[in-house]
């Protein structure tokens, strides 16, 4: 027999560009408008895959999203791409595939072999098999089951590919371009809705493109494309191709996946790959149309078993024929209508109907065309192994419990129907409790629970009549509600062809002595004696069921095996299947790329980047710089060959001597207005506030209600009502939120306004003993002494022109200025620092320096006030005042926290005075005690202590007030440490203060 | 993701705001003499209703107004929203 399985003419593909692209390794080719499933049943072609668990060879099933089996490795511009089903992937020029989940090919596959100890791999194989002997586990069992599991191999490579996100609203969005969607968007469109229209596949029209209809006087296909056409000409229209919605979220929120260029060879320049669509509806219109249930029999996942609307869909779209000898497998009229495109094509199908004696006008034209049909005829056994070669047939009694006259009929295919499932995923995922439907074997929605309606198959609506009028109707109907326009439309007279009932009957009986595999999940490989077993080991629930036997549980989330496995339970445990109930529909409807839900917030995107306008400089100066919360900070200035370390060294013991330069715009601040400011001010901080002077500045702690300090900073008095507050980098957003909070809700009778105010200003802190004399040669004019200026004091000045704030405040512990100007000024003013300061050996430094700094003067930060600490574990109890009450001041009387014993900061210095402490080491008493060694508390930061040159660390330990001048042990498990350490005063430079205030 | 009606700006989407717990929680006013009970209890202690809850949000990338809504916990409906001063 020829190759060639494409039929002379015919289909919707352009015969006038031959595409060639390359399968395995072998090259064929295919025409432009297939997908790279018709352009290989076309080329013969019908081994694609191995199947999950037992390496069974397996082909096309489907011809969409429904596919199971033909998962193909997918290598496009470089990129590989695992997961794609075949059925949906377009042809291009130079397409690779391959297949998955053989070795080492799929002609030949060594855990075929799988398949013949297939006794033992039962249901829940996994938790039965691998439970003995326990260290077996790490060493075999995992690395080989992780061997074999999955389909395909992602890449490790960095994704070049663009992804994007784009949200969008509409009155309507309209799910699937069948005819329940296009009628119901053009009724939509006409009374002036803003609609969208999906569509999944490339081309519009659904079912139409395959049914034999007449819609007015053209066919379903011509007519869907004279209402696309005039839907895509609508301003008020977006209609979108290739695009999945597939989650229905909370208040009528859809997601949707447009696949922009996974058609294209090389996705273009400046376009993505991929969009994800956000999209707000207010009505949304679910004509997802059904899916053609498989029937069950013998070896029914050969390749060569098809479901028969693929096979119609082969034909009518690509001119492939999926075999040239065709048994067609039904148990209602839609079989009829693949036997009779067969035939039409000159080739003689067979048809199998298990019904006894049914009649309609479709069975009728079969018969006069001499279509070989016979009823209460079943298919027991596909024959053949990598693809159909016969198949046994038997006569079915009429209670459909015994089978006679079994005998072997040769054929290339067959084609199954066991009626159709409606796909109501969306409306099931919106909320939507389905019900079962007798009449056609199936859920369907039921009462909307958003705004979503469902219409046509979707719904369980198998007539073209009813669909188009009940959707013209419907897209009217919510539209007109909307927009309050109503354009009436007539409704088109329609020729189809009526049918008759399906049969219930959908699982062969297996012949006496056979055992034949018979799978409801194609691609987990469940069959039907996994969940008899099943149910014989106690399981009942059908969420149960389907977690043990993994029924449902494959990319495919069980689109063709879900009903047909309800189908099962049910029939075992003798309920009806509403009683059983179906799993739970979750989102997404199809797998979606992870690129796609990332988009653009990727690698440095996935967070805004906040410079300083300082940055420039500070790059031009060999800065390195570390991610700060959002911000950039430089962490050290490089010079020739320093490390960290040595910079950092370098920078603080600058401060230390001569005097240092940090940009500290990032610190947050606020601007605080209003005459009851004071009064907020003395709520919010544990401090006294209320007698704080205009020109002066506070250090203040705040507190959460539970008593954990929040944050800490300086305030400052700008005039009577106005203050300047500033926070931590990392805090600032939450203590805007926090003041906002007690300022809208707990008092709105405080008469106050806060607004943050940092990126209005640029800061520059100036530190060290040489700190003053740089300031008055920035600002000649001011009295900048001791005296004019003291320790916690505030000016403005004018910095060569430019108005600058002053204030004595310092992080440092050395005598220490912050000068804020506005950031427009920022790179004037830091220039002006470095030129002036040049002759006191001024040196900028960064955050590593400041640092250190700030940890050997016991100033806490960020690692103390870690979200777990109390104002005594900082030692910051001097601030507590006794006086006032204050945001979280009652629980600061709890048990646990006036405990004698409790947490306090401690300095840590090594006994040897060398080996730095890891920061997150445990202090312990005895380094050799039994494990869990009980720990004492933690070492919060670290430095090498430019004062004393050796590494001195912050702590804080239990009774850490009682344990100064003690020796024990910093361990740190993590690098495999153990340090003889003593514990000091978290003050271990100038303990009394005296340099901020010199 | 909800759609939340902000009394101010209007129906913006969830990822404008911030969610911040139950809004029927009084504080204890200040200098008050009160049970360690009673503070545990507006410290600690909320109710996590299965159906309708008052709570609070922050349109925090807009107006950065405090906001009450009324939601249920089970089906996110929103019944209603409410200014931070205004009476429920």
């Amino acid at each position: 027999m020829s190759k060639n399985f494409r039929l002379e003419k015919g289909g919707l593909v352009n015969r006038n560009k031959k595409i060639s692209f390359k399968f395995n390794g072998k090259k064929y080719f295919g025409y432009e408008g297939d997908t790279l499933a018709s352009a290989l049943i076309a080329n013969g072609v019908h081994l694609v895959g191995r199947s999950f668990k037992y390496h069974r060879p397996r082909g096309f099933f489907g011809a969409g999203v429904d596919e199971p089996y033909a998962l193909v490795q997918m290598n496009r511009n470089d990129e590989v791409d695992p997961n794609v089903r075949a059925t949906e992937q377009e042809l291009f020029e130079g397409l690779e595939a391959k297949s998955v989940n053989c070795w080492p090919n799929v002609e030949f596959d060594i855990g075929a072999i799988n398949n013949f100890l297939n006794k033992f791999f039962p249901a829940g194989f996994y938790y039965k098999t691998f439970m003995w002997p326990k260290s077996f586990w790490y060493k075999v069992y995992e690395p080989i089951i992780r061997k074999a599991a999955g389909f395909g191999s992602a890449s490790t490579k960095h994704d070049k590919e663009r992804y994007e996100h784009k949200y969008e609203y509409c009155d309507l969005l309209i799910t699937g371009s069948g005819p329940a969607g296009l009628a119901s968007a053009y009724a939509a469109a006409k009374n002036g809705a803003k609609v969208i229209l999906a569509e999944d596949k490339s081309r519009f029209g659904g079912s139409l493109l395959t049914s034999e209809v007449t819609i007015g006087n053209q066919s379903g296909q011509e007519w869907a494309e004279k209402i696309i056409s005039e839907l895509k000409s609508m301003p008020n229209v977006i209609v979108k191709n290739r695009s999945q919605v597939f989650g229905y979220y909370d208040h009528n929120m859809l997601v949707m996946s447009e696949r922009i260029s996974d058609h294209l060879p090389k996705t273009e320049k400046y376009v993505p790959k991929q969009k994800l669509w956000y999209i707000r509806a207010k009505e949304v219109i679910i004509s997802s149309g059904s899916i053609e249930r498989p029937l069950v029999f013998g070896n029914n996942d050969t390749p060569g078993v098809i479901l028969s609307s693929a096979a119609k869909e082969y034909l009518k779209i690509y001119g492939v024929l999926v075999g040239k000898k065709p048994l067609i497998f039904t148990n209602n009229d839609s079989g009829y209508e693949t036997a009779i495109e067969f035939k039409k094509n000159g080739v003689e199908p067979i048809i199998l109907d298990t019904r006894k004696n049914p009649n309609s006008e479709i069975i009728k034209e079969a018969k006069d065309l001499n279509i070989n049909i016979k009823f209460s005829y079943v298919v027991v056994a596909a024959k053949g192994y990598k693809k159909v070669k016969s198949a046994d047939i038997a006569k079915i009694s009429d209670d459909k419990k015994n089978l006679s006259n079994i005998e072997n009929l040769k054929c290339d295919c067959i084609c199954v129907s066991g009626f159709w499932t409606p796909t109501i995923h969306l409306a099931s995922q919106s909320g939507n409790k389905s019900i079962f439907n007798e009449e056609i074997d199936a859920f369907i929605p039921n009462q909307s629970k958003q705004k979503e309606t469902t219409l046509g198959s979707a719904n369980g609506i198998f007539t073209l009549e009813e669909t188009l009028k009940t959707s013209f109707q419907k897209g009217n109907e919510l539209s007109k509600k909307i927009t309050n326009k109503e354009n009436k439309i007539s409704i088109p007279s329609i020729v189809e062809k009526k049918t008759s009932k399906h049969d219930k009957f959908w699982c062969v009986p297996l012949p006496k002595g056979k055992y034949y595999k018979r799978f409801l999940d194609f691609q987990n490989d469940v069959a039907v004696s996994d969940i008899q077993l099943a149910l014989r080991e106690g399981y009942r629930s059908i969420e149960h069921v389907k977690r043990y036997t993994t029924l449902g549980m494959a990319t495919d989330q069980g689109k063709t095996s879900n009903l047909n496995g309800l189908q099962l339970v049910s029939d075992v445990e003798n309920k009806v299947v509403p009683q059983v109930g179906h799993t739970t529909f979750r989102p997404p409807y199809t797998p979606i790329s992870i690129g796609a839900i990332v988009g653009r917030e990727i690698g440095k995107h996935s967070k805004p980047t906040r410079k300083s306008p300082m940055h420039y400089w500070h790059e031009k100066n060999n800065a390195v710089f570390v991610d700060a919360g959002v911000w950039l900070r430089p962490r050290y200035y490089k010079q020739r060959n320093e490390n960290l370390f040595e910079a950092s060294k370098r920078e603080a013991k600058n401060v230390r001597q001569n005097v240092g330069v940090c940009d500290v715009t990032t610190l947050g601040k606020i601007d605080i207005k209003g005459p009851d400011s004071a009064e907020f001010l003395n709520r919010v901080y544990t401090n006294a506030w209320l007698k704080l002077p205009v020109g002066k500045a506070r250090y203040g702690v705040m507190l959460r209600e539970d008593g954990i300090v929040m944050d800490d900073g300086t305030t400052t008095r700008i005039s009577e009502n106005h203050y300047h507050m500033t926070t931590t980098t990392a805090q600032a957003a939450n203590v805007l939120s926090h003041l906002e909070y007690y300022l809208q809700l707990v008092w709105p009778e405080l008469n106050v306004n806060v607004v943050s105010s940092t990126e209005q200003w640029a800061g520059a802190a100036i530190a060290g003993p040489k700190s003053r004399e740089v300031l008055q040669k920035l600002f000649p004019d001011l009295d900048v002494s001791k005296e004019g200026l003291p320790f916690m004091g505030y000016m403005e000045g004018n910095l060569f022109g430019v108005n600058a704030k002053i204030y004595r405040i310092s992080f440092s512990g050395e005598l220490a200025y912050e000068v804020n100007v506005e950031s427009d000024n920022g790179i004037f003013m830091w220039e002006k620092i470095i030129e002036i300061g040049k002759e006191f050996n001024i040196q900028p430094y960064g955050t590593e320096a400041l640092s250190t700094l700030r940890i050997e003067m016991g100033h806490v930060a960020g690692s103390e006030l870690d979200g777990r600490t109390i104002p005594y574990d900082n030692s910051l109890d001097g601030l507590i005042s006794k006086k006032k009450d204050f945001i979280g001041k009652r629980s600061l009387s709890k048990s646990a926290y006036v405990a004698s014993d409790r947490q306090k900061i401690v300095g840590v210095v090594p006994l040897d005075k060398k080996t730095s402490i890891p920061e997150g080491s445990y202090i312990v008493k005895d380094a050799k005690a039994k494990l869990p060694n009980p720990k004492l508390g933690h070492v919060s930061a670290s430095c090498w202590s430019v004062e004393y040159d050796n590494p001195f660390s912050l702590a804080i330990i239990k009774d850490g007030k009682n344990m100064i001048g003690q020796k024990l042990f910093a361990m740190s498990p993590l690098k495999n440490k153990t340090i003889p350490v003593e514990i000091v005063s978290s003050h271990y430079v100038d303990p009394k203060g005296e340099r901020v205030r010199s | 993701m909800l759609h939340i009606k902000c009394p101010h700006c209007g129906l913006r989407s969830q990822n404008e705001f911030t969610y911040g717990g139950d809004a029927t929680v009084k504080r204890p006013e200040l200098n008050k003499e009160i049970s360690d009970q009673e503070w545990d209890n507006f410290v600690y202690l909320r109710k996590s209703p299965r159906g309708n809850h008052l709570e609070l949000w922050q349109h925090i990338s807009g107006c950065r107004q405090w906001i009450k809504v009324e939601r249920d916990t089970l089906t996110h409906e929103i019944f209603k929203t409410f200014k931070a001063n205004e009476e429920v």
